[in-house]
Formats: C-alpha cells, sequence, structure tokens
C-alpha cells in the first residue's frame, strides 16, 4: 500500500430509510492523519455517510446501504467482516456526550477490558492514563477516576468520550458533531485535541459549524439533499468554491 | 319517602336549577353572553351545585347516623332480663324487618304491624313466612320494641325527606339569587372540580388509613388476650377452636418467606431474560405481539394458577420425587409445588416493569458502548443492566410483596401444615392462608382463635408496606436519573 492511498474509500454508496433514499450515489476517499470535515445543511446525510463508515446503520432495522466501503483496501460490509471488530478500528464520538453510568475509570477502560488490550492492571492503568491524556483531560479527573463519569461538565464529558474511544487504539476516529452540545470554552478545547489526534489517526467530523469546519479540517465535504456536492481541499472550499450550491451554503444562502 | 326518591329528587332540583340559572343569566346579561364574567353554562352549574352538594352530603350523613341513632335509643329502653343485649337486640331489628317485608307482602295490614296488643303467634308465623327466621325468645317485649324501632325509622325517614329536600331548595334559591353579569361562577365550578378530584384522591387514602386502624384495635385486643411475645418467637402453630390454642407466628412466616423465596428464584430469572430479550433484542413485529401475550398472564386469577398447582405441577413433581421414583415426597402439596406456580404468576410483573425500565435507558449509552465495539449482550451486560438496576431492583420488591400476599396458590398448592423445615418437597402454609382458615371457622369473633387473623395480617401489611416504600423509593431515584 503506498503511503497516499486513502484510508476509507467509498464508492456509489447508497442509504435507505424504509422508503426514503438518503445517501445517493457517494464516493470519497478520507485520508489517513487528516482531519476530514463534512458540511450541508440538517437532513442532507453527513451523519447518515458518517455511520456507514463504522457500520452504525446496522443497528437501525430499517436502514439499507449498498455500494462499497473500504477500509485498508478491506470491503468493511463483506460478510466475513464482524462489524464489532470493525467498530474497534473505527472508533465514534457522539453529537450529545454519553458517559456511561461507570467511573471515570471504569469508563475509559471499558474498551480496553472488552478487546483484552492490557495484560495486567498496571497495564490497565496505564492504558487509561494515556488515553485520559490524549483526550486533554487528565489534570482534570487524575484526582479523582472513581468518581462517576456523569457528575462531570458537559465539555468535560465529552472529552471523556473522546478518551474513551481513543483508549481502544482505533486507526479512525468518527466525530458526529461533537461540540454541538459543549459552550464556546469547551469547543475550544475539543478542537485543540483534534488537532493533536490528527497526528495518529484519520479523524472525520460531522460539524454544523462552517467556522468550525474551516478551523480544525484539512478536507471538507459538502453535502446536499443526500449527494456529496463537493469535496476537495478545506481553504479551497471555503475561499473557491467551485460548485454554485456550495458557495450559496457557505456565504448562508442556502441551509 | 325513600331514598332513592330523595336522591332523585335532589337531582331533577338540581337540573332544574340548572336550567333557570343559565336563564337567569342570560336575562342579568340582558341577551348578550358577552357582557357575562361566566359563561352560561357555568353559572347554571353554579347554581345546580349549590342545590345538589349540601343535600346530598346531608343525605348521606343521614343514612349513616340515623340506624345508629334509632338503635341506641332503642337499646337504652329494654331490659333484657338474663339475655345479653345484643342478642335481644338483633331479635328486635330482625322482628322489625320482618314486619316491614310482612307489610310489604300483604301478610299483614299495616295496622296489624303497628297494634301494640296483637298476637305474637300470627306476627311470628307471617315474619317467618317472609323469608325471617325468628329466636324462639322473642316474645311481646320484643315485639313491642320492634314497633317502637319501626315508628322511630319511620318518622326519622320523613324528617330526613323535608330536611334534604329543604336544603335542596335553600340552595337553589340562594344559588339562583347570587347570579349578577359579573358574578364568578366559572371559578366556583373550578374550584367544585378541584374538590371533586381531590375528593377521589383521598377515598383511597382514608380508605387504607380505615384498614389500619381496624387492623390495629382488632390486633390490639389480641395482645390482651394472648401474649406478644409467644405470638412472634413460638416455633408452635396449633390453634384449638376449644381454646388453649398456640399461636406462633414463626411456622407460617417462615413457609410465606420460604415460598416467596422460591417463586422470585423462578420469576425473576425469567422475567428479566424476557424483558432483556424484549427491549434489546426482539424485532418490533415480534415484540408487540410477545409483550401483550406476557402480560395476559398478569390478567389471570390466582385462583387458576392454584388449580394449575393442584391439578399439573404438583402431580408433576409428585411424579418426578414421589413414591414411585425417588421417594422424597409424600403428596403433591409442598412448598416447591406452590412457589414454582407463583414463580410462574410473577413473571408478567418482573418482565414488563423491567423492559419498561430497560427501555427508558437512553439509546446514546447503547450507541457509545456499540461505537467501541462491544457486542450486544456486552453492552446489555455492562452497560444497560447496570444503568436499569436501581428500577429493576424496585420492580423484583414489587413482585415479592405480591409473593407474600399471595393467598389461592398457597392454600391449593402447599397445603395446610404449619411447619418449620427445610425440606421444599413438604406441604408447609403461609400466613395468608392461615388468616382464611382462622377467620371461615365457627369461633367466636372475640377469641383469641379469630382475632390472631388480625394480628397476622397487620404483620403482613407491615412488612408489604415496607417492601413497596422501598421499592417506591428506588424507582423513583431512578427515574430522576435521566429526566
Amino acid at each position: 500500500m503506498t503511503a497516499d492511498a486513502p484510508k476509507i474509500l467509498a464508492r456509489n454508496v447508497q442509504v435507505h430509510y424504509a422508503d426514503t433514499h438518503a445517501i445517493k450515489d457517494v464516493d470519497a476517499d478520507i485520508a489517513d492523519r487528516t482531519v476530514t470535515a463534512f458540511i450541508g445543511p440538517s437532513g442532507c446525510g453527513k451523519s447518515t455517510f458518517l455511520r456507514c463508515l463504522n457500520r452504525m446503520n446496522d443497528t437501525i432495522d430499517i436502514c439499507r446501504v449498498s455500494g462499497r466501503i473500504e477500509l485498508d483496501g478491506e470491503d468493511i460490509y463483506d460478510r466475513k467482516v464482524d462489524p464489532v471488530r470493525l467498530r474497534a478500528r473505527v472508533g465514534m464520538v457522539f453529537q450529545k456526550p454519553n458517559p456511561f453510568p461507570k467511573s471515570i475509570y471504569d469508563n475509559i477502560a471499558y474498551g480496553p477490558r472488552i478487546h483484552g488490550l492490557a495484560r495486567s492492571r498496571a497495564d490497565l492503568d496505564e492504558i487509561v492514563e494515556t488515553a485520559l491524556r490524549r483526550g486533554a483531560i487528565w489534570d482534570e479527573v487524575k484526582d479523582r477516576l472513581d468518581a462517576p463519569g456523569t457528575g462531570l461538565s458537559g465539555g468535560q464529558q465529552q472529552r471523556l468520550c473522546i478518551a474513551r474511544a481513543v483508549a481502544t487504539e482505533p486507526e479512525v476516529l468518527l466525530m458526529d458533531e461533537p461540540c454541538s452540545a459543549l459552550d464556546p470554552i469547551a469547543t475550544d478545547q475539543v478542537e485543540n485535541l483534534i488537532d493533536e489526534l490528527r497526528s495518529r489517526y484519520s479523524v472525520v467530523i460531522v460539524t454544523h459549524s462552517m467556522q468550525q469546519a474551516a478551523r480544525v479540517s484539512q478536507k471538507t465535504a459538502f453535502f446536499h439533499l443526500g449527494n456529496l456536492v463537493e469535496f476537495g481541499d478545506t481553504d479551497q472550499i471555503f475561499t473557491n468554491p467551485q460548485d454554485p450550491r456550495t458557495e450559496a451554503y457557505i456565504s448562508g444562502r442556502i441551509g | 319517602m325513600s331514598a332513592l326518591w330523595t336522591l332523585l329528587a335532589v337531582l331533577a332540583l338540581a337540573l332544574a336549577g340548572h336550567l333557570l340559572g343559565r336563564a337567569r343569566a342570560m336575562s342579568a346579561a340582558g341577551g348578550d353572553r358577552r357582557v357575562l364574567h361566566s359563561l352560561p353554562v357555568h353559572h347554571g352549574a353554579s347554581v345546580a351545585i349549590a342545590a345538589a352538594v349540601p343535600a346530598l352530603a346531608l343525605l348521606l350523613i343521614w343514612l349513616a347516623v340515623q340506624p345508629l341513632a334509632v338503635d341506641a335509643r332503642i337499646a337504652a329502653s329494654i331490659s333484657p332480663e338474663g339475655r345479653s343485649a345484643e342478642l335481644m337486640m338483633s331479635d328486635i331489628r330482625r322482628l322489625a324487618e320482618g314486619l316491614d317485608r310482612a307489610t310489604a307482602a300483604g301478610r299483614l295490614t299495616p295496622a296489624e304491624a303497628e297494634d301494640p296488643g296483637a298476637d305474637m303467634g300470627r306476627i311470628r308465623a307471617a315474619v317467618t313466612a317472609s323469608g325471617i327466621p325468628l329466636g324462639s325468645a322473642a316474645g311481646a317485649p320484643e315485639l313491642d320494641a320492634a314497633q317502637r324501632y319501626r315508628a322511630l325509622e319511620t318518622s326519622g325517614n320523613l324528617l330526613r325527606t323535608f330536611a334534604v329536600l329543604g336544603l335542596a331548595l335553600l340552595g337553589l334559591g340562594r344559588g339562583l339569587a347570587r347570579i349578577r353579569k359579573d358574578f364568578r361562577a366559572r371559578n366556583i365550578v373550578e374550584r367544585a372540580v378541584r374538590r371533586a378530584l381531590l375528593f377521589a384522591a383521598s377515598v383511597a387514602v382514608i380508605t387504607t388509613l380505615g384498614i389500619v386502624l381496624s387492623l390495629i384495635f382488632n390486633t390490639v385486643s389480641f395482645f390482651r388476650l394472648y401474649p406478644a411475645a409467644d405470638f412472634f418467637l413460638s416455633a408452635d402453630w396449633t390453634p384449638r377452636f376449644g381454646g388453649g390454642s398456640s399461636l406462633g407466628i414463626l411456622p407460617l412466616l417462615w413457609g410465606t418467606l420460604y415460598i416467596s423465596a422460591i417463586a422470585l428464584a423462578v420469576a425473576v430469572p425469567i422475567g428479566l431474560f424476557a424483558a432483556i430479550y424484549l427491549s434489546e433484542y426482539a424485532a418490533p413485529g415480534l415484540r408487540a405481539i410477545a409483550k401483550p401475550l406476557i402480560e395476559v398472564l398478569a390478567g389471570i386469577p390466582t385462583i387458576v394458577y392454584g388449580l394449575f398447582a393442584l391439578l399439573t405441577v404438583g402431580p408433576l413433581l409428585l411424579r418426578m420425587f414421589g413414591p414411585g421414583s425417588l421417594g422424597w415426597m409424600d403428596a403433591a402439596s409442598s412448598v416447591l409445588t406452590a412457589g414454582l406456580v407463583m414463580g410462574i404468576m410473577l413473571i408478567p410483573f418482573v418482565s414488563s416493569l423491567s423492559d419498561d425500565i430497560i427501555s427508558a435507558v437512553p439509546q446514546s449509552l447503547r450507541d457509545g458502548s456499540l461505537g467501541l465495539g462491544a457486542t450486544r449482550s456486552e453492552t446489555v451486560r455492562q452497560v444497560v443492566l447496570p444503568a436499569a438496576l436501581p428500577g429493576i431492583v424496585g420492580a423484583v420488591l414489587l413482585a415479592a410483596s405480591r409473593a407474600i400476599g399471595e393467598t389461592m396458590i398457597v392454600v391449593l398448592g402447599a397445603g395446610a401444615a404449619a411447619r418449620l423445615s427445610l425440606n421444599p418437597l413438604e406441604a408447609m402454609t403461609t400466613v395468608t392462608a392461615k388468616i382464611v382458615s382462622q377467620l371461615t371457622g365457627d369461633a367466636d369473633f372475640s377469641s383469641p382463635e379469630a382475632l390472631v387473623a388480625f394480628a397476622l395480617a397487620m404483620t403482613l401489611f407491615v412488612l408489604t408496606l415496607g417492601l413497596n416504600v422501598l421499592a417506591l423509593y428506588i424507582v423513583r431515584r431512578f427515574r430522576e436519573q435521566y429526566e
């Protein structure tokens, strides 16, 4: 595999919810160690497409996905791929912080325990500390790892959830509007964190804030009514959009 | 006029008041309803309320108090002469009722029934023919008292009719008189609605208080006759209706707890697993069919479960463990029989409540766990169940209090022997089953053998009340967690 090969490659992806055609013919290449932002008006399919990348749509009964999505050249919808293993490689952070009703330590240790990543208690302690440091929350919680994760503030909860996703050592991190429930200060902390995560993972972030997309991403994809309208370098999308719909959206005329 | 006709007359007056009130309100407004503070229908209702509510309240109180007052007057005037006053009063009441019926059936003329010198033999024949058996001791003094009893009743009823209808008319007049165009009839109706709702809500509470009080009084009179220490600490339960019983609650309490424990051991795992399947795994179509089907189990009368225990489960266990095979079991009635069937009865309580509670765990927690690469069962075990645990504990406690209070299954399935034993294949009995057998005997109601039922009931009441309070407390704390 060459260095330029995309981490995730999507071709001709269609998603149907019962009778609704939610994603139409989407092709996309998502590069490794890059932040890719999905933008677009509400209901345009960007979250649906994101959830295709780790097969979270499998949990929705009425949802059907077709087309081809490859992770490192391997079709993730192939019969022999276990979606549970896939989700360990492609982690996800959700719109609303969703810490488990457990201690901070157990929240982080949840994934490593399930996947058997730690050989000993000391090993697990180290994984938890590393993940909390990468989540930029270690200093705030290191003295109260036994406190419940639900007792943290909204911004801390979201960084805890990011640390929890990081702890399973994923290769790709999917983020579905991770800052929409946060105040500006917490948003700033999470954005800095995303920038640091780029050095190790491929990050895909869905956002409603075009400023956020411009601040954190290198690549931007614009979705509209289920179509991927335009996909390119973030600078180019925001300064010199090729498609009139993209231009209308980023200048605030549709959306 | 009888109470029923009085009631109908009051309702008719209220209806008339409603129509009059509406008309009067419209005329007070000069025909323009927009200048009224309240709609005409509110004015009408306020008049109807003013007419009906005090009159009906008076009627209700009168109906409750008059028999007591008449009884007391007659009881004060009689001289029982060697018989107990209680017995004589009951003869008098029966004779009075018999005279009523005989007159209504035409066997006696009203004049005969009221004649103080009437022939007792003829009266007795007429009253007996009307379906009221008379004690042989009933004679001229009883007849005299019964006649005075009837006279008092008649004049009381007449007085009641006048008082109630008078109050209704007074209310009607007052209600009509206060109608002005700015009279706030709407607020009065609103207040009446609130009070009606409050009344409905307090009926349950007041009834509970009444039950507790009656239990407490009878329990206290039991402990006057029988030492409390023996009741609570004795391991011997042998009631003798001739007296000299030992009434220790321990064997009964043991039977209750043992059978309930077996029932919960059956119901909790099965109910909980069913709930997990329904809420986490079942397709919506299957769930829509299976959930009501399981809940149908909750609607089956417990006597039917009792028959199932008696006719099916008991003989089945007897074939497995009885004389023909292992020889551990002597009869179909056993703790295990009752416990198994009671467990089946409790499954829907556990599964239905747990299913609601598991479904209330936010989907975001499941997504978070699945998104980390956990499987469904890992998610259920490590995230969903811990989050739902307080609610599930509450559901189990509610099921436990049902098990403790269950009677019919025990009567038919567990046998009647009060016994302290660890063997689940032996017959035992419970507190509830013994309450039934103590009160359905021929014992005098003031003997300790009958009164013990109230002490047993009080013990059960305290036990299940404690469990319910605990369960509600836990469930409520759970609800707050995700709102």
